[in-house]
């Protein structure tokens, strides 16, 4: 069976048309999407596995349902990708870790099972900073996702695998988790949308916990109609989430216009250590959406300093705990140690987890210790108030708040990688949010160029609680207008295919 | 654990405690405990697995009792209600707002590393019971919490799993330390577990595991301030806690007035030995835990309207104690029936529900207490408890009635009884089928006492001489010639006619 | 690095079940006293009477009926461990005790 020719040329909205009005078959886009990871993941190193005999099998099923006639899916025949991290019932979910090698999970996440229903196809588990503790995808146990725009540098983290697959075109959307920015990062660093939504609006359940309270399920897909449509699909109520909101699933915005939308400009992210040619983007992607009938006023968000420690404080926290369950005893690998339960516990735990999953577990324990919890912990919680307050303060008088999502563009592999704290300064443009529980998008600006490569910018935009479909909208009405998502489609990829370096 | 205050002073009641025969020391025990019940809902705390004792290892578990990675709590209403109306039924505070916690800690039967459980803010706090010597014993608080699997050590050299117990849902109520004596902590025990039980809230059953009690005891002269606290675990049985308790009230007074400042009881926990009766130290404060509790990110608080609080009021049963009083006041039953009739709930409601349909109290009491609860205690009947019966309330209610209008006579109402037990037929029926009505036809009744009364000349000159009573002699063999169903009182009447009139 | 930082990376990687080598306690050792004087700055934030955020959304009372589900069946629920005997997960022999 030969692939069908214009898979990487479309979009899902497009591809589910082609497969659904009988362009092209399921089978066709199933074989075309396993022919170009075959081809290009050698090098990108985006897959950790893929699915290939069950979604041949998928693809025959959808096929057959056409022909007979029956109701198309949304995603009818949509390949996609999902993170290590997620819960398919039998496919290995070892979250980047060697303590999960192995590990497949009895159970597949209710988002997942909402894509599969409607026809979307999973074809594979991407690579990952480990248990998603990273924001360049270089903490990964197995392997370390590459750039399609520059293999030597990082598609951002953690969820470098799942962003660097739909950036080189090798499914048509992905899953991937942002707890502080771990998909609006590599989204921007990619040069595609990546979204994610109000905490509460995709059920977690069957995510691996990271940071309880700050994890949501973030999509990345190449155009903002799709990132609508896959949202449609997977958020709204779930019983297995008590955190999950009772609210119905985004519903897309109808309006195609920024006309009136009062836009934040928060001065605290155009400040030091924002890259010249990222800012220069941003700001002329703020004047073309001011240009389509926006207006901008200035804001203030005034703890942004403060969201840093604040994120490491709670997410190490909460990770602490989360992470106890990796014991040895109910799935992962086991280590003897000195033969007792807890030395088989302990050393278990010692050879299982990679340096920043260890780092940011000791964190996380030191700040809930006897003695410190009030110091770090609930003053943390506090801090983590008053930036959900900032944010509060200015929706009072903006629609949406415009801002970039990284402060540099994609930074090279290894560069950051031996200073922890460097690592962790690339988030502080997503991380409040984060901790706010916010809706936020990054949407493709533009590019810069940097050692002869021309890299990616993302445009992170903001909404209030609840107003993802606003959110999407804005980023889909610039999308439209500025056409950055054709610079994707104009990247050539064929001087990476072939085997690995 | 170990949530009962240490207050610094305490009144101390006049005459209690152990004096020490070596230094005539008037030694004061502080005794509290904390009790774990398990609540009698369908499924788990924080998923919809189905808990079922005995049920076949790690059979009763799930994604999230198992801890994959990626499940998630969510709360049990039931649970919740159960436990609400336990601190009804204990007088005590409901919080308007709770929330959960996590408690943090390695062991292998603790799936997650961490327990679900409730810190900062339980679900309840105050309330106590009144024990029946009168004495008040006052609750701290009580919390709602998950509990743990179930890590079985005999079988070889390993240690085996099963977490079919994971995630059953438990309260933990804390008292203050205000018992003295072993006998004040059985007393608590017995009456906590009597109005759990009666609540509907929890079975109470310690074989099954679903009570599990700790205790916090210590000692001091009288008048002096509290000293150090020891916390006693492993306790199987109410007998257990009390012997536990005498055991180390003894051997912490010993250790005192021992005068080695080396051998004084030190702020540890320790596990008791039925077998030996002994306490062996299990782990010292230096080695207590850093639970480093936090809220737990994946549930979200929860607020009890004070609707909901009265809706469990509603649904709390009359208690034991009112019953007792009750059943005394308005049945005319002796303090002693109405204890055993008040044994446990489903005897006291089988009990109630018999008398209304039998509109005689006293006779009822008599039949259950007598009759219904011998067979129950007997080997070779079936049924162990009320709730086995092989009949129902209203056909124990008919034999009632049989025996109290003379239907039947007393001695054959047992024989029936016992065959409900053995047929779950009707009383009635049982009656019918094998012939065992009274008989009051005159007519047949004066021919087994005409052929009685054949050669009896000793016992009718008697009865002519006015010794009326010696006609018992002949009631005998009346009634075994009737094998049992002639009514006595018209047997009785018919021979002294005929000997009188006839003779 | 100090002696403190050593011993707190110490203690807290006891607490945590980490059994780390000495070098890796000298390189968190110094990376920890690093990270926690970079946060310090929460500590000079005024953030007397505000409430702690636990959580991300203002839902509350989410609760479930008390209706039962199937469970997992035993093999799958075992399938993952890596020791079991078809019916219990096996650990090392340890004796009673959450120590």
């Amino acid at each position: 069976m030969s692939g069908f020719a214009d898979y990487a040329k479309l979009d899902a909205t497009a591809l589910r048309d082609a497969v659904v009005s009988k362009r092209t078959t399921a089978a066709a886009v199933v074989e075309a999407a396993l022919a170009r990871i075959a081809a290009l993941d050698p090098r990108l190193c985006a897959f950790s596995s893929v699915l290939a005999e069950s979604a041949r099998e998928r693809a025959k099923e959808l096929d057959f349902a056409l022909a007979r006639g029956e109701p198309a899916g949304a995603l009818c025949g949509v390949p996609f990708a999902l993170k290590s991290n997620m819960c398919l019932e039998g496919v290995e979910a070892h979250c980047g870790s060697k303590i999960l090698a192995g590990y497949r999970p009895p159970y597949t996440a209710p988002f997942v099972q909402r894509l599969l229903d409607e026809g979307a196809i999973v074809v594979g588990t991407t690579h990952m900073d480990e248990f998603a503790m990273g924001s360049s995808g270089e903490n990964s146990a197995y392997a370390v996702a590459k750039n399609p725009w520059d293999p030597a540098r990082t598609p951002g983290g953690s969820s470098s695998g799942s962003c660097a697959a739909v950036a080189a075109r090798m499914v048509t959307f992905s899953l991937g988790s942002d707890t502080g920015g771990s998909v609006r990062q590599p989204a921007a660093l990619c040069g595609i949308v990546g979204f994610k939504p109000t905490y509460g609006r995709v059920t977690r359940y069957g995510l691996v916990a990271f940071g309880s309270s700050l994890d949501q399920v973030s999509p990345f897909t190449r155009s903002c109609r799709d990132m609508e449509l896959v949202m449609s699909v997977i958020s709204g109520a779930d019983e297995h989430d008590s955190t999950c909101l009772p609210h119905p699933p985004i519903d897309p915005d109808r309006s195609d216009s920024v006309r009136g939308l009062r836009l934040g400009v928060p001065k605290e992210y155009f400040a030091g250590g924002l890259d010249a040619d990222v800012r220069a983007r941003v700001e002329a992607a703020i004047q073309q959406l001011v240009a389509l009938g926006a207006t901008t006023v200035p804001i203030e968000l005034p703890h942004t300093e403060y969201a840093i420690p604040t994120y490491y404080v709670v997410a190490t926290a909460e990770a602490s705990s989360n992470l106890a369950r990796y014991d040895g005893i109910r799935y992962g690998v086991r280590k003897p140690g000195d033969g007792s339960l807890q030395g088989m516990i302990a050393a278990t735990r010692e050879a299982g987890f990679g340096p920043e999953v260890k780092r940011r577990i000791l964190l996380g324990t030191y700040v809930l210790s006897s003695g410190y919890y009030d110091a770090w912990y609930v003053r943390a919680l506090k801090v983590r108030r008053l930036i959900r307050n900032d944010f509060d303060a200015a929706f009072e008088r903006v629609d949406l708040i415009v801002c970039p999502t990284s402060p540099t563009a994609a930074f090279e592999l290894g560069e950051k990688s031996d200073d922890p704290v460097a690592m962790y300064l690339s988030d502080v443009m997503t991380v409040p949010t984060s901790l706010a529980g916010l809706p936020a998008v990054s949407v493709p600006c533009g590019k810069v160029s940097q050692g002869g490569k021309a890299l990616p910018v993302g445009l992170q935009i903001i909404g209030p609680s609840l107003a993802d479909a606003r959110v999407l909208r804005a980023a889909r009405v610039f999308e439209t207008a500025t056409k950055h998502q054709s610079e994707l489609y104009a990247l050539d990829l064929s001087a990476l295919e072939g085997a690995a370096r | 654990m170990s949530q009962t205050a240490i207050p610094t002073s305490g009144p101390t009641p006049q005459g209690v405690g152990v004096v020490s025969k070596k230094t005539g020391v008037r030694w004061v025990p502080v005794i509290g405990l904390e009790v774990h019940c398990q609540l009698k809902t369908e499924t788990k705390l924080f998923c919809s697995c189905r808990y079922e004792f005995g049920a076949s290892p790690n059979t009763r578990v799930c994604p999230v009792c198992t801890a994959q990675p990626g499940a998630l709590p969510v709360l049990n209403r039931e649970a919740l209600a159960l436990a609400v109306r336990v601190a009804v039924a204990l007088g005590a505070n409901v919080a308007p707002r709770t929330k959960f916690d996590r408690k943090n800690y390695f062991y292998c039967d603790l799936p997650k590393g961490y327990q679900i459980s409730q810190f900062d803010q339980p679900f309840c706090t105050g309330g106590g019971l009144t024990l029946p010597s009168g004495k008040r014993v006052r609750l701290t608080r009580i919390h709602l919490e998950e509990d743990a699997g179930k890590a079985i050590h005999d079988r070889g050299d390993t240690t085996l799993v099963d977490l079919n117990r994971a995630g059953v849902p438990l309260i933990e109520s804390v008292t203050e330390a205000d018992m003295q004596t072993s006998d004040e902590a059985y007393e608590y025990l017995t009456s906590l577990k009597e109005i759990l039980q009666y609540a509907g809230a929890s079975d109470c059953d310690m074989e099954k595991g679903s009570l599990r009690c700790d205790v916090n005891v210590s000692v001091r002269p009288e008048g002096e301030p509290w000293r150090t606290k020891v916390e006693l675990k492993n306790l199987n049985s109410f007998k257990n806690v009390k012997d536990a308790i005498e055991h180390e009230i003894e051997r912490q007074i010993e250790a005192y007035e021992s005068g080695d400042k080396s051998k004084f009881p030190v702020q540890e926990t320790r596990l008791y030995d039925a077998t030996t009766q002994t306490t062996r130290t299990m782990r010292s404060k230096e080695d207590a835990h850093d639970y480093r509790y936090f809220p737990e990110p994946d549930l979200v608080p929860f607020h009890v309207e004070p609707a909901f609080v009265e809706l469990q009021r509603t649904m709390l049963p009359e208690l034991a104690d009112a019953r007792r009083a009750r059943y005394q006041r308005d049945f005319g039953l002796s303090a002693y029936d109405a204890g055993v009739l008040t044994g446990s709930r489903a005897l006291a409601d089988f009990f109630e529900m018999v008398v209304k349909l039998s509109g005689n109290a006293k006779e009822t009491a008599n039949w259950i207490t007598n009759g219904v609860l011998a067979n129950l205690s007997d080997p070779t009947i079936a049924a162990k408890t009320v709730d086995e019966l092989p009949f129902r309330p209203h056909d124990l209610a008919e034999l009632v009635q049989l025996v109290t209008d003379r239907t039947i006579h007393n001695n054959v109402g047992r024989t029936v009884l016992r065959a409900m037990f053995e047929t779950g037929k009707s009383a009635r029926q049982i009656v019918k089928e094998q012939g065992l009505e009274q008989v009051s036809d005159e007519g047949q009744l004066e021919k087994w006492c005409r052929e009685a009364l054949v050669g009896k000349d000793k016992v009718i000159a008697d009865v002519k001489a006015g010794k009326t009573k010696a006609v018992a002699a002949l009631m005998g063999p009346v009634m075994k010639a009737s094998k049992g169903s002639a009514n006595p009182q018209l047997v009785q009447e018919i021979l002294l006619r005929i000997i009188q009139t006839e003779m | 690095m100090t002696q403190t930082e050593v011993d707190i990376v110490k203690k807290t990687a006891t607490l945590a079940r980490l059994e780390l080598g000495e070098a890796e306690i000298a390189k968190f050792g110094e990376q920890f006293g690093r990270i926690l004087e970079a946060f310090q700055k929460l500590s000079k934030l005024d953030v007397s009477g505000v409430e702690p955020m636990t959580g991300a959304t203002a839902l509350s009372d989410v609760l479930r009926d008390d209706r039962a589900k199937p469970s997992l069946e035993r093999e799958r629920a075992l399938s993952n461990g890596p020791k079991h005997d078809g019916e219990y997960f096996i650990v090392p022999k340890t004796i009673g005790g959450d120590a």
